[in-house]
C-alpha cells in the first residue's frame, strides 16, 4: 500500500515534470506478463528507480541482531586516530630587511626555504582528490567558467555600449555606493575606514595627476563652443571646472607616497572604487617584487582587521580575476561566492595544520565566525607567499596564532644554521643545473632531518621514494658525492703504523675541513673560467644623447638595448656536461702555425683533405717496407741522364697530316673502346 | 705454487724474415730506361731502386737478438677517425656556404681517385703492420695462481726460486740505510738505473749486469733523479738547483734558473725536461739546446706531484685542492684542470697509451680516469691509507706504494684499465716507499724507499718486444751515438705539445674560413658559389621563354627533389639510431610494452 503510493508520486512528479516538453520521455510500463520469469531479464521498467544489484543480494529482511554491531563498527572506523604532536606549518620568519629580500625572491621563484620535507610538487601529489571530490570540483570549475563567461560577456557587452550617458550613470552610481559603503565602514570600524579615506585620498591624487578636468578635451573643447548658446553645455563647463578646483585644491596633509601608485598600472576608475582585492590581486602577480613588500603590509593589515561583511570579497576576487571591477548583486555574484566559500571550505579541511585548531574551537558558531577562520588562513597564506613582515601580533590574535609562535623562535635556529648551505645551493644550481642542487640538498638534509622526523613522523613514507629520485640524478654527478668503495682490501697488507688511530683522526679531520671547499672552489673556478671565455657584447650605448645628462643617471632600458651588440653565442663549451672538469679553450696559436690553412687544389672539403693525410707515413709509424712504400717519389730522376723536353707526342698530340687519327683523337672514347678490344683479342690470341 | 715465466730471454730468438710475400708490382717506367715492350716489363732484370734502397737502409745491429724494426704496438694508438663521409651535411655547415656543398659521391673523380688511393694505403700499411707482428716472437710473462690461488699471496722469494738463473738476478736489494730515502730512475731502454737518496748519495749503474758507472755524493739534498736521452746524462735536482752530471759522475752543468725543483720529468721526442719547483713554476728545459723553453707560473703553490702522459707528452701537475691540471709549454694556462679528489692529490701517473690517469689523494681515494675526452672515474677504491706514490707499467700494470707496502693491479688485457678489485701482487719493504717506477722492456718494478732500492719481480709487467732503432737495450756506443743523431734530428717542437696530437694532422678551419671570407670580400663575389642553372638555347621554337621557364623550374625541383630525399635518408637513420639505442638499453621487450605509448 504504501510502496504503491509512493510509485504513484512519483509517476505524477515525472508526468509534471514533462509537460514542459523539454524532457518528455515515454514511460514503457509492462502491462502484460512476460513469459519468462528469471534472474536473467529482470527489468525495474516503470519503477522510475534504478536497479542496484546489491539490492538483489541482500535478504529480504535485514536481521537486527547484527545492526548495533554494524554501527558500532561504522562509528569506530569514522574515527580518526589523533595524531600527536599536531602538523604544524614550519614558519619561515624574516627580521632584517636582506633576509626579507631574499625571501621574497626566494618565493617569487617558489623555491623552498626552510627545506620543506616536501616540495611544492610533492604537496599537490598529496593533495590530490579522490575521483568523487575530483568530479565535484570538476562540475564546480565547469560552472565557475560558465559563469565567468557569462559575466565576460555581459562586461563586454557594457563596455561596447556607446551612451555616454550611461557609463556616466554607472560611474556615478558606483563612486556613490563606495561614498556609502564607506561611511558605513566609518560606523562599524574606523580603523578601516581610516585605510579606506586613504585609499580615496589616493585616488584623488590620481585624478589629479592625470589632468582630466583641465577643461582641454575634446568633449571640453566642444562644450567651450556651445557654452555661449547652451544653457546645458555652460553647466557642464561649469562642473568640469568646478571639480578641477576641488581636484587641484592643495591638502597640507601629505599622504603615503606616490611611487607606489605609479607603479602599479591599474586604471583610475578601478582605483575609485576602494576595494581591498584589487590589492591582493596584484600581490598574486604584481610584476615588481620590490614594491610588492610595501603593498602587502597594507593588505595584511587591512585583512587583519575584523570585518565579516569586507574580508570574504577577497576570495570572491580570486576566481573572477578577469572581470571588471563593479560590483553587481547579480546572482551570478553571489553564486561565485558561495562556490567559493564552498572550496575555502574545503581547502580549510585539507589544509588541516593551522585550521585544524581554529575550526575545532569555531565550528559550532556562526557562519561568520566559520568566514573568520577562513580567513585567517588565507591571510597566513598571503605571509607565506610574501613572505616579508614580522607577523605583528593582531589585536585578534587568538590561541592558535600565539601557539604557533613558540615552534617559530624554535625553528629559527636551524633556519640560520641552513643559510651558508643555501647559497651554496644556489651557486650550484647556476653551476651545475637542477639536479646537483637536488643533490645538495641531501646534503644538507642531514641536519634537519632529525628534527624533521620528529615533528612530522606521518610524513615518513614520503622519504625513500624522493631518495630513489635523487640517487637516479647522482650518476651524473660523481665528485660531490663520493662513490663508497669497499674499505678493506682482501690482501694481508694493512700495515701498522705506530699511532693509526691518532693519524685516522687527523686525516679524518683534515678531510672534513677540504671536502666542500675544494669543490666550492672548483665551481666558482669554472665559472669563471666559462664567463671569460664567453664572447662579450658590446654596449654602444652614450649615455646623456637624445635624454638628460648628468651625475647618477643612467641612459633607459630601452636605448641600452638598441645599442647593444649582442656578440653571437659561441659554440657550446666541451666541459659543458662534466662537472668536474674545466678545458682551456683557447686557441694553441703554436700549433695552429704548423697547421694547413688552404685547402689543396682537388679538395673541396677540409675532411677529405684530412683524410688523405690521416696515415702517417713516417718510419716511427710503419714497417720499413710501407714507409719506404709511402715515401717513393713520382718522379725518379738518374743523375747524369739526359731529360729530354716534351713533345707533343709524348702528351699524345699528332701531326694534323694524319687524317685518320685526327678524327680518332677527336673522338677518344672510341679509340679507347677499341683499343680495349683489340687488347683482349691478342690477349685471347 | 703458481706457474710463471719471465719476459725477454735474451738468447732465444727468431731470425728476421723478410717478407717475400709481396705481390709483383707494375714497375712505372723509368725515362732512362729503354722503352721496353709491355710483356716483357715484368721480365726486365732487378730495378736499380731496389738495390738502392737495399744500401740506403740502416744498418742493422750487429747483435743477434734485434727484432726487425716493429712498430706495432703504436698502431692501435692512432686513432683513426670516425668516418666522415656518412654526413657531408654536418660538415658542411663548418666549411661555409660558398663551398661547394655536394656529398662524397657527386665529389669530383679527382678528389674522390686522392681519397680512394689514400684509403688503399692505409689498408696496405695496416696489412703490412699486421704481418710483421709475426716478428714479435716474444710473449709477455704472466703469473697464474693454482685454481684459485690468489696471486697476490705469492711472495718475491717464491717467485725467485721459480724462475730462471737470469730472470731471479734480476731480483736484488741494495741496502742503503745511510743516505735517507731513495728516489730512483730507469734509463729509456731499461738498461741503466739511477738512484738518489735524500743525503746526497746519487749513483748510476747498468742494473743488469751490476755493473756501476758512478757513485757520488753531491753533498746536498737531492730531491729527484732523472736520467736524460740516454744513459750518458743525469739530472739531479738538488736542494738549490738543478744538476747535470754525466755517467762518470761529473758534474756539467749547474742550471740556476731551476731552483729548488721538487719533481723531474724527461719528454723524449721533444728534448724537453720538466721541472717542478717549489716556488710554484713549471719549466721547461730544452736539453739538446739548453734553452728554457717555458716558465710557467702554475699559482697553486708547492708542486711536488708530476708525472707525464707518455702519448702526447702533456704534463700532469697534482695539487693541494684535490685538482689535477694538464700542461704544456704552448700555453701559459693549464690546457685542462680536473677536480679529482676532496683532499689534495698526492701522486698521479698516465699509462702508456694515454688512456688512463690514476691519481690517489688525502681522502685515501684512488682512482682511475679516463683521459680520452671525459675525464670521469672509471674505478674509485679507497685504500687504507692511501697510496703515495703511483706507476703504470708498460703493459698497464699500476702499482701503488702505501707506506712500506707496494700493491700491483692488472688488468685485462693491455689496453685495458688496472681493475682494483684484487691486487695482482704484493710487498713488503724494509721502509716507506719514496720513489717508483717499472723498468722499461724488462718485467722488474724498481722501489727507492727508505731502507734502500728494491728490484722486484713483476711477471707481465715490461713490453717483451722492444724496437731495436727506437730503445735498444743491447746497443753499443755507436749505435747509441747513431740514435742519438737521429732522434735529435726528428726532435718534436716543444710548441706541438697539445692534448691531441693528432690535431696537426687537421686542417685550421678557423683560418681557412677567414680567408674565403675574405676573398669573397675582395673580388666581391663567391668563387665557388654554384652558378644558378642557365638553360641552354635551343632551336626550332624549343626556346621560347616557357619553356625555358619550364626547365629552369625541372633544374629546381630536381635539385629540391634530391634535397629532401637527403634529409628524409637522415631522419630514417637518426630513427633507427635511436630505435637500435632503445634496444640496446631495454633488456627484454615485456608483454605490456605493447600499451606503452
Amino acid at each position: 500500500g504504501d510502496n504503491d503510493g509512493e510509485r504513484e508520486h512519483q509517476k505524477l512528479l515525472e508526468a509534471i515534470s514533462s509537460l514542459d516538453g523539454k524532457n518528455r520521455r515515454k514511460l514503457a510500463e509492462r502491462s502484460e506478463a512476460s513469459l519468462k520469469v528469471s534472474e536473467f531479464n529482470v527489468s525495474s521498467e516503470g519503477s522510475g528507480e534504478k536497479l542496484v544489484l546489491a539490492d538483489l543480494l541482500e535478504p529480504v529482511k535485514t536481521s537486527s541482531s547484527l545492526a548495533t554491531v554494524k554501527k558500532q563498527l561504522n562509528r569506530v572506523k569514522s574515527k580518526k586516530t589523533v595524531e600527536l604532536p599536531l602538523n604544524k606549518e614550519e614558519i619561515e620568519r624574516a627580521r632584517t630587511p636582506l633576509e626579507q629580500e631574499i625571501f621574497n625572491l626566494l618565493h617569487k621563484n617558489k623555491q623552498p626555504v626552510a627545506d620543506p620535507l616536501l616540495t611544492p610538487v610533492e604537496k599537490a601529489s598529496l593533495q590530490a582528490m579522490s575521483l568523487e571530490e575530483a568530479k565535484m570540483r570538476r562540475a564546480e570549475l565547469q560552472r565557475a567558467r560558465a559563469l565567468q563567461s557569462y559575466y565576460e560577456a555581459k562586461a563586454r557587452r557594457e563596455k561596447k555600449i556607446k551612451s555616454k550617458k550611461y557609463h556616466k550613470v554607472v560611474k556615478k552610481g558606483k563612486a556613490k555606493k563606495a561614498l556609502k559603503e564607506f561611511e558605513q565602514l566609518r560606523k562599524v570600524n574606523p580603523a578601516a575606514a581610516l585605510e579606506e579615506l586613504e585609499k580615496i585620498e589616493k585616488a584623488r591624487m590620481m585624478e589629479r595627476m592625470s589632468l582630466k578636468h583641465q577643461n582641454s578635451g575634446k568633449w571640453a573643447k566642444s562644450k567651450a563652443i556651445m557654452a555661449k548658446y547652451d544653457l546645458e553645455a555652460r553647466q557642464a563647463m561649469q562642473e568640469q571646472l568646478a571639480k578641477n578646483k576641488e581636484l587641484t585644491q592643495k591638502l597640507q596633509v601629505a599622504s603615503e607616497s606616490e611611487e607606489e601608485e605609479g607603479g602599479t598600472e591599474e586604471k583610475v576608475e578601478e582605483l575609485l572604487v576602494p576595494d581591498v582585492v584589487n590589492e591582493v590581486q596584484m600581490n598574486a602577480d604584481g610584476p615588481n617584487p620590490w614594491m610588492l613588500r610595501s603593498c602587502t603590509s597594507d593588505t595584511k593589515e587591512a585583512a587583519t582587521q575584523e570585518d565579516p561583511e569586507q574580508l570574504p570579497e577577497p576570495e570572491a576576487h580570486e576566481v573572477s580575476e578577469s572581470e571588471g571591477e563593479d560590483r553587481p548583486v547579480a546572482e551570478e555574484e553571489i553564486l561565485l561566492r558561495e562556490f567559493e566559500e564552498r572550496r575555502s571550505l574545503r581547502k580549510r579541511s585539507e589544509l588541516s595544520q593551522d585550521a585544524e585548531p581554529a575550526g575545532s574551537q569555531e565550528t559550532k558558531d556562526s557562519s561568520s565566525q566559520e568566514v573568520l577562520s577562513e580567513l585567517r588562513v588565507l591571510s597566513q597564506k598571503l605571509k607565506e607567499n610574501d613572505q616579508s613582515r614580522k607577523q605583528k601580533a593582531s589585536s585578534e590574535g587568538t590561541i592558535p596564532q600565539v601557539q604557533r609562535e613558540e615552534p617559530a623562535t624554535e625553528e629559527e635556529e636551524p633556519l640560520l644554521l641552513q643559510r651558508p648551505e643555501r647559497v651554496q645551493t644556489l651557486e650550484e644550481l647556476e653551476e651545475l643545473g637542477k639536479e646537483e642542487c637536488f643533490q645538495n640538498k641531501e646534503l644538507s638534509r642531514p641536519v634537519l632531518e632529525g628534527q624533521q622526523s620528529e615533528r612530522t613522523p606521518n610524513n615518513r613514507p614520503d622519504a625513500p621514494k624522493k631518495k630513489k629520485k635523487e640517487q637516479m640524478i647522482d650518476l651524473q654527478n660523481l665528485l660531490t658525492t663520493q662513490s663508497p668503495s669497499v674499505k678493506s682490501l682482501a690482501v694481508p697488507t694493512i700495515e701498522e703504523l705506530e699511532d693509526e688511530e691518532e693519524r685516522n683522526q687527523r686525516q679524518m679531520i683534515k678531510e672534513a675541513f677540504a671536502g666542500d671547499d675544494v669543490i666550492r672552489d672548483f665551481l666558482k673556478e669554472k665559472r669563471e673560467a666559462v664567463e671569460a671565455s664567453k664572447p662579450k657584447d658590446v654596449d654602444l650605448t652614450l649615455p646623456g644623447w637624445g635624454e638628460w645628462g648628468g651625475v647618477g643617471l643612467k641612459p633607459s632600458a630601452k636605448k641600452r638595448r638598441r645599442f647593444l651588440i649582442k656578440a653571437p653565442e659561441g659554440p657550446p663549451r666541451k666541459d659543458k656536461n662534466l662537472p668536474n672538469v674545466i678545458i682551456n679553450e683557447k686557441r694553441n696559436i703554436h700549433t695552429a702555425a704548423h697547421q694547413v690553412r688552404v685547402l689543396p687544389y682537388p679538395f673541396t672539403h677540409h675532411w677529405q683533405f684530412e683524410r688523405t693525410i690521416q696515415t702517417p707515413i713516417g718510419s716511427t709509424w710503419n714497417t720499413q717496407r710501407a714507409f719506404q712504400k709511402l715515401t717513393t717519389p713520382k718522379v725518379v730522376t738518374k743523375p747524369g741522364h739526359i731529360i729530354n723536353p716534351i713533345k707533343a707526342e709524348d702528351v699524345g698530340y699528332r701531326s694534323s697530316s694524319r687524317s685518320d687519327l685526327s678524327v680518332i683523337q677527336r673522338n677518344p672514347k672510341r679509340i679507347t673502346t677499341r683499343h680495349k678490344k683489340q687488347l683482349k683479342k691478342s690477349s685471347v690470341d | 705454487m703458481g706457474e710463471m715465466e719471465t719476459a725477454p730471454k735474451p738468447g732465444r730468438d727468431v731470425p728476421p724474415k723478410k717478407d717475400k710475400l709481396q705481390t709483383k708490382r707494375k714497375k712505372p717506367r723509368r725515362y732512362w730506361e729503354e722503352e721496353t715492350v709491355p710483356t716483357t716489363d715484368g721480365a726486365s732484370p732487378g730495378p736499380p731502386c731496389n738495390k738502392k734502397n737495399r744500401e740506403l737502409r740502416p744498418q742493422r745491429p750487429k747483435n743477434a737478438h734485434i727484432l726487425k724494426k716493429s712498430r706495432i704496438s703504436k698502431q692501435p694508438q692512432v686513432p683513426k677517425k670516425p668516418q666522415e663521409w656518412k654526413n657531408p651535411e654536418s660538415q658542411r655547415s663548418l666549411s661555409g656556404a660558398g663551398l661547394g656543398s655536394s656529398p662524397l659521391p657527386r665529389s669530383k673523380a679527382k678528389t674522390r681517385s686522392r681519397l680512394e688511393v689514400a684509403e688503399a694505403e692505409e689498408e696496405e700499411t695496416s696489412i703490412k703492420a699486421a704481418r710483421s707482428e709475426l716478428l714479435l716472437a716474444e710473449e709477455p710473462g704472466f703469473l697464474e695462481g693454482e685454481d684459485g690461488e690468489d696471486t697476490a699471496k705469492i711472495c718475491q722469494a717464491d717467485i725467485v726460486e721459480a724462475v730462471d738463473i737470469a730472470s731471479a738476478a734480476k731480483h736484488f736489494d741494495l741496502n742503503l740505510r745511510q743516505f735517507g730515502p731513495y728516489r730512483l730512475n730507469y734509463s729509456r731502454t731499461g738498461r741503466h738505473l739511477a738512484f738518489g737518496g735524500r743525503r746526497g748519495h746519487v749513483a748510476a749503474l747498468d742494473w743488469v749486469t751490476k755493473k756501476l758507472m758512478c757513485e757520488i755524493n753531491v753533498m746536498e739534498a737531492v730531491r729527484d733523479i732523472r736520467f736524460l736521452h740516454s744513459e750518458a746524462l743525469l739530472a739531479v735536482a738538488q736542494n738549490r738547483w738543478l744538476h747535470i752530471y754525466d755517467n762518470q759522475g761529473i758534474e756539467l752543468h749547474c742550471i740556476r734558473r731551476c731552483d729548488r725543483v721538487t719533481r723531474l720529468e724527461f719528454l723524449p721526442f721533444h728534448f724537453l725536461l720538466a721541472t717542478a719547483s717549489e716556488t710554484g713554476f713549471l719549466t721547461y728545459l730544452d736539453v739538446s739546446v739548453g734553452k728554457i723553453v717555458a716558465a710557467l707560473n702554475v699559482r697553486a703553490g708547492r708542486l711536488d706531484v708530476m708525472s707525464q702522459n707518455p702519448y702526447n707528452a702533456v704534463i700532469h701537475l697534482g695539487h693541494s685542492n684535490g685538482t689535477v691540471s694538464l700542461w704544456s709549454p704552448a700555453m701559459k694556462e693549464p690546457l685542462a684542470k680536473i677536480l679529482c679528489h676532496r683532499g689534495g692529490v698526492r701522486a698521479v701517473a698516465v699509462d702508456s697509451t694515454g688512456t688512463y690517469m690514476a691519481t690517489s689523494g688525502l681522502d685515501h681515494q684512488l682512482k682511475i680516469f679516463d683521459l680520452r675526452g671525459t675525464y670521469q672515474p672509471l674505478s674509485t677504491r679507497t685504500l687504507p691509507h692511501g697510496a703515495g706514490h703511483l706507476a703504470f707499467s708498460q703493459r698497464g700494470l699500476l702499482v701503488a706504494g702505501m707506506g712500506d707496502v707496494v700493491n700491483i693491479w692488472a688488468g685485462q688485457g693491455k689496453a685495458s684499465p688496472p681493475s682494483l678489485e684484487q691486487p695482482y701482487l704484493t710487498h713488503r719493504l724494509s721502509g716507506p716507499v719514496h720513489g717508483l717506477q717499472f723498468c722499461p722492456f724488462e718485467d722488474v718494478l724498481g722501489v727507492g724507499h727508505s731502507g734502500g732500492v728494491t728490484s722486484m719481480l713483476v711477471p707481465g709487467a715490461g713490453e717483451p718486444n722492444f724496437d731495436g732503432l727506437e730503445s735498444n737495450p743491447y746497443r753499443s756506443r755507436k749505435q747509441r751515438q747513431e740514435w742519438e743523431v737521429k732522434a735529435l734530428l726528428e726532435k718534436v717542437p716543444a710548441e706541438l705539445i697539445c692534448l691531441d696530437p693528432r690535431a696537426l694532422a687537421e686542417v685550421d678551419v678557423i683560418s681557412l674560413e677567414q680567408g674565403k671570407k675574405e676573398r669573397i670580400e675582395r673580388l666581391g663575389y663567391d668563387p665557388e658559389a654554384k652558378a644558378p642553372f642557365q638553360p641552354k638555347p635551343k632551336q626550332k621554337g624549343r626556346s621560347s621563354t616557357a619553356s625555358l621557364v619550364k626547365r629552369k623550374r625541372k633544374v629546381m625541383d630536381e635539385e629540391h627533389r634530391d634535397k629532401v630525399r637527403q634529409s628524409l635518408q637522415q631522419q630514417q637513420q637518426q630513427q633507427q639510431q635511436k630505435e637500435a639505442k632503445a634496444k640496446s638499453t631495454g633488456a627484454r621487450p615485456s608483454a605490456l610494452d605493447r600499451f606503452v605509448r
